[in-house]
C-alpha cells in the first residue's frame, strides 16, 4: 500500500489554503491585510495558490505609516503589479492630517498605535467584512489565544475572554452588520516553518531580511536602523553595523539583529539557534507586559 | 538531516488534560525547555512575573497564559496553543484549562489531536477527572492516549503504586471506545522518564514520554478509504488563457481521489470523470486527506459550494435527520424548539433539536434519560432535523464528515459541537 503522507510543511499549507478559500466563499468583501513583512508575504503566496489559476480575489490592503522602510515599500508594489492583485494603501499620516489622530512626541515617538484608527478606518471606508493577517500563534502570548477566525464588533475590538469555541475545521463566520473578522490562515506556523517554506518554494522577500550595512543607533538593548524619524537622545550615538531585520515593522521600532547571514540557508541557521524570540526586537511590544493583547483588543493587526 | 532542516517531519497535534495541581504547566514548561523551545527573553519576562507576583519559583504556567485576565487570576482561561520541534517531529500542543468551562475547552483542544496527554497524580491515583478526560477523548475519537502517572518521586518511585493505576485505568477504559492506551511513570518536575530515562525507576522497561510523543504512529489517523470531496469554492478565472475553466476547490476529507475516477456528486447525484486534479504547483495523479486541491471533472455539471463529490459504489449517508452526541458550550441552553444554523464540511443548513434522548453523566458515563435540560458543558445524545440533506458519515468513521457545529441565529456564537453517530 502507498504511504499516503503529508510533511509539515505541506500540512501547514493545505490548512492555510483551506481557510483562505473558506474566506473567499463565506465572505462578501475580504482583503488582505499586507505589511510587506515575511509572514504577509507568505499569507499572499498562499493566496495565490488556493486560487489558482484564478488571482487572488481579493485586494491588499497596506495601512502605510509614513514610516516604513523605503525597501518595503518597493517591494509591495512590485509584487502587487507582478500577481496582478489591487493595492488599497490606507495612510497614517492622511490620519493625522484630518486630526483623527495625533502624532505621539519625545524619544519613543511611534506611529505604531496610530495605524489601529486608520486601519479601521479604512476597513469602513471600504467596508471589509475579513481581513486576512499574517499572525502566528507562535509569535507572542496574545496571538497564542487567537482563533483563525476572529471575531470584532461594530468598534473593531477583540474581546479575548469571549471567543467563540474554534472545533474541528468548521469556522463560524456569522456576524451582524457593521461587524467584521479577523482570520489569521497560517496560525500554526512557527518562524521556523515560515523560513523552511521560503526557502524551499523559492519566495521572494524584502533585501532587508539579509545582511547589509546600515546607519544604526542602540537603545534599550536593542539596535535601531537610523532614519530621520527617530528623535535621537543627546548621548546616542550613530553608528554603522553590520545588520540585518527579523521582523520588519516600522523603522522607529523595528530593532536589527548583527548578522552576516546572506542567503536563505544562513537565515535558517541563525533562527535554529537564536535564543530571543523574533519579537524580541520589536520595542512596540515592550512598551508593556500586555502591550499585544492590549492593542489587539483596540483592534490592531 | 542537519539539525536545522525541519522541513520534511510529521505534525503531532495532542492536547493535554490535567487540573492545575497535576504539575501539567510544569510539564509543558519541562517539554518546551527541554527540547530549546523557550526563547530567553520569554523566561526571562516569566521569571519577572514570577517575582512580582512574590513566587520563589519560576511558575512555567505564565508562559502558557497569555491574556492579562488569566495572569492575574492565575488560571487559564481558554485553550491556548504551544509549538515545540524535536528533529524528528514538530508538535502542536492545544493546552486546555482544567477547571472552569472544563468540558467545553477540552472538547474545542480535543477536536483537532491526534493524541491525548493526560496527568494523574501517582499519591492521587484515578479521580473523577481523570475519568472525565478519557470520556472525552474517547467521545472526541482521538487515536492515541497517553497517561502519565507524575510525581512518582513523591511515592518513592514506587512501583506498586505505579502498576494499581495502570490496572484500575485499564478496568475503566473497557467501558469506553479507547484503541491506543500507553503509559509511562513520570516526575515532571525532576525529569523523569520525560526526555531522559529514569535512574529511579529500573522496573520501567517502557519508553520515555518524548520517544512516544516523537514515534506513535500517526500515519493511519485520516481516512484514505471513502473517498470525500466536500466542494468549497468554485474557480472560475475567466481569463483568456483559462476561459472555460471551472474548477472545484476544497480539502479531501477522506480517502484518495485519482485521475480518471468515476465520480458521482451528492445531490445532484450526477456522475463524471475527474479529468485533472489541480495546484499550483502543476497538476497530480492522485491526491489524499487532508490535501487541498482543486479538482476538475469531464461533464459540465452544477456544482456549487457545499456539493460533495464521492466515489459512486461508497457514498455517505444523506438525511435530513441526524442523531448526534452534542456538547453544549454556551452558557445559554437550547430554548425548545429553536433553530440553529448547522455547520458540516462545506455544507449549511438549519436544523431544531427534535428529541433529547439522554445525557451523559461525564463522571460516572451513566445515562440519564429524564433529564432533558440541556446546559453548558452536557453531553447528550440527541435527533437533530435538518432543513436540507447533509452528506455525512458517523463520527467514529471519519472526524472531518462526521462532525458539525451549532450556531445561534440570533447571537451569531457557536453554541454546540457534535459528533454524529
Amino acid at each position: 500500500m502507498e504511504n499516503y503522507y503529508l510533511n509539515n510543511l505541506k500540512e501547514l499549507e493545505a490548512e492555510s489554503i483551506y481557510v483562505l478559500r473558506e474566506v473567499a466563499a463565506k465572505f462578501d468583501k475580504p482583503a488582505l491585510l499586507f505589511s510587506g513583512g515575511k509572514d504577509s508575504i507568505l499569507v499572499t503566496h498562499l493566496a495565490r495558490k488556493a486560487f489558482f489559476p484564478a488571482k487572488i480575489p481579493f485586494p491588499l490592503v497596506h495601512i502605510d505609516t509614513g514610516h516604513n522602510f523605503p525597501e518595503t515599500i518597493e517591494f509591495r508594489d512590485r509584487l502587487a503589479k507582478e500577481i496582478g492583485a489591487n493595492l488599497i494603501v490606507g495612510s497614517v499620516q492622511k490620519s493625522i492630517d484630518e486630526g483623527k489622530v495625533k502624532e505621539e512626541t519625545g524619544f519613543y515617538a511611534s506611529r505604531n498605535a496610530l495605524q489601529t484608527v486608520t486601519l479601521l478606518d479604512t476597513i469602513e471606508e471600504y467596508k471589509f467584512d475579513a481581513c486576512l493577517g499574517g499572525a502566528r500563534r507562535d509569535e507572542e502570548k496574545a496571538r497564542a489565544k487567537e482563533r483563525f477566525f476572529s471575531h470584532r464588533d461594530d468598534f473593531g475590538q477583540w474581546d479575548p475572554k469571549n471567543q467563540r469555541p474554534e472545533l474541528w475545521n468548521l469556522f463560524n463566520g456569522k456576524k451582524s452588520m457593521g461587524e467584521h473578522f479577523r482570520v489569521f490562515p497560517i496560525s500554526n506556523w512557527t518562524e521556523m516553518d515560515v523560513w523552511q517554506y521560503i526557502k524551499y518554494e523559492k519566495i521572494e522577500i524584502p533585501s532587508i531580511y539579509f545582511t547589509h550595512k546600515r546607519k544604526c543607533i542602540e537603545r534599550d538593548g536593542s539596535l535601531l536602523g537610523y532614519s530621520e524619524f527617530l528623535n535621537l537622545k543627546p548621548t546616542e550615538k550613530i553608528v554603522e553595523k553590520q545588520i540585518r531585520f527579523r521582523t520588519i515593522g516600522d523603522m522607529t521600532c523595528t530593532g536589527a539583529v548583527e548578522s552576516d547571514a546572506s542567503t536563505m540557508d544562513d537565515i535558517i541557521n541563525e533562527v535554529s539557534v537564536a535564543r530571543e524570540t523574533e519579537r524580541g526586537t520589536r520595542s512596540d511590544d515592550k512598551r508593556s507586559e500586555t502591550a499585544m493583547e492590549d492593542r489587539k483588543k483596540q483592534g490592531y493587526f | 538531516m542537519n539539525e536545522a532542516d525541519q522541513s520534511n517531519m510529521e505534525i503531532l497535534r495532542f492536547t493535554t488534560a490535567g487540573s492545575v495541581d497535576d504539575g501539567k504547566s510544569t510539564l509543558i514548561g519541562r517539554l518546551l525547555y527541554d527540547s530549546k523551545s523557550i526563547f530567553e527573553d520569554q523566561l526571562l519576562a516569566v521569571e519577572k512575573s514570577s517575582e512580582t507576583k512574590g513566587l520563589d519559583h519560576v511558575d512555567l504556567s505564565l508562559l502558557t497564559d497569555g491574556l492579562k485576565a488569566e495572569r492575574e487570576q492565575g488560571i487559564t482561561i481558554d485553550v491556548a496553543y504551544r509549538y515545540f520541534a524535536t528533529p524528528k517531529r514538530k508538535f502542536i500542543i492545544a493546552d486546555t484549562p482544567g477547571h472552569i468551562q472544563y468540558t467545553r475547552n477540552m472538547v474545542t483542544g480535543a477536536s483537532t489531536a491526534n493524541l491525548a496527554l493526560i496527568l494523574i497524580d501517582a499519591r492521587k491515583g484515578i479521580l473523577e477527572q481523570t475519568c472525565r478526560h478519557a470520556f472525552i477523548a474517547s467521545l472526541l475519537k482521538i487515536p492515541h492516549i497517553i497517561i502519565c502517572v507524575n510525581k512518582m518521586d513523591l511515592v518513592d518511585y514506587d512501583q506498586k503504586v505505579y502498576d494499581d493505576i495502570v490496572a484500575e485505568f485499564r478496568k475503566f477504559a473497557a467501558k469506553l471506545e479507547v484503541n491506543d492506551v500507553h503509559f509511562v511513570p513520570i516526575s515532571a518536575l525532576k525529569g523523569d522518564n520525560v526526555v531522559d530515562k529514569s535512574e529511579n525507576m529500573d522496573w520501567y522497561g517502557g519508553s520515555t514520554l518524548l520517544y512516544m510523543l516523537e514515534t506513535i504512529h500517526i500515519g493511519s489517523d485520516q481516512n484514505h478509504v471513502d473517498c470525500r470531496f466536500p466542494v468549497q469554492y468554485v474557480v472560475r478565472p475567466h481569463s483568456d488563457e483559462y476561459h472555460d475553466y471551472r474548477g472545484y476547490a476544497g480539502r479531501i476529507a477522506g480517502g484518495v481521489f485519482k485521475k480518471g475516477d468515476d465520480v458521482l456528486v451528492l445531490p445532484s447525484g450526477f456522475t463524471s470523470k475527474i479529468k485533472s486534479i489541480d495546484t499550483f504547483d502543476g497538476e497530480l495523479e492522485n491526491a489524499f486527506a487532508p490535501m487541498s486541491v482543486t479538482i476538475t471533472l469531464e461533464d459540465d455539471i452544477d456544482i456549487s459550494r457545499g456539493d460533495m463529490i464521492v466515489r459512486p459504489n461508497n457514498q455517505p449517508n444523506v438525511s435530513q435527520d441526524i442523531e448526534v452526541m452534542l456538547c453544549w458550550l454556551n452558557p445559554k441552553g437550547p430554548v425548545p424548539r429553536a433553530k440553529y444554523y448547522v455547520q458540516h464540511t462545506s455544507n449549511e443548513a438549519r436544523a431544531i433539536i427534535k428529541d433529547i434522548l439522554y445525557k451523559v453523566d461525564i463522571n460516572t458515563l451513566h445515562r440519564n434519560e429524564e433529564d432533558k435540560d440541556i446546559k453548558m458543558n452536557d453531553i447528550t445524545r440527541v435527533k437533530l432535523r435538518t432543513t436540507n440533506p447533509l452528506f455525512f458519515d458517523s463520527y467514529r468513521r471519519n472526524r472531518n464528515t462526521g462532525s458539525i457545529i451549532l450556531v445561534d441565529e440570533s447571537t451569531n456564537e457557536t453554541v454546540a459541537a457534535g459528533m454524529i453517530i
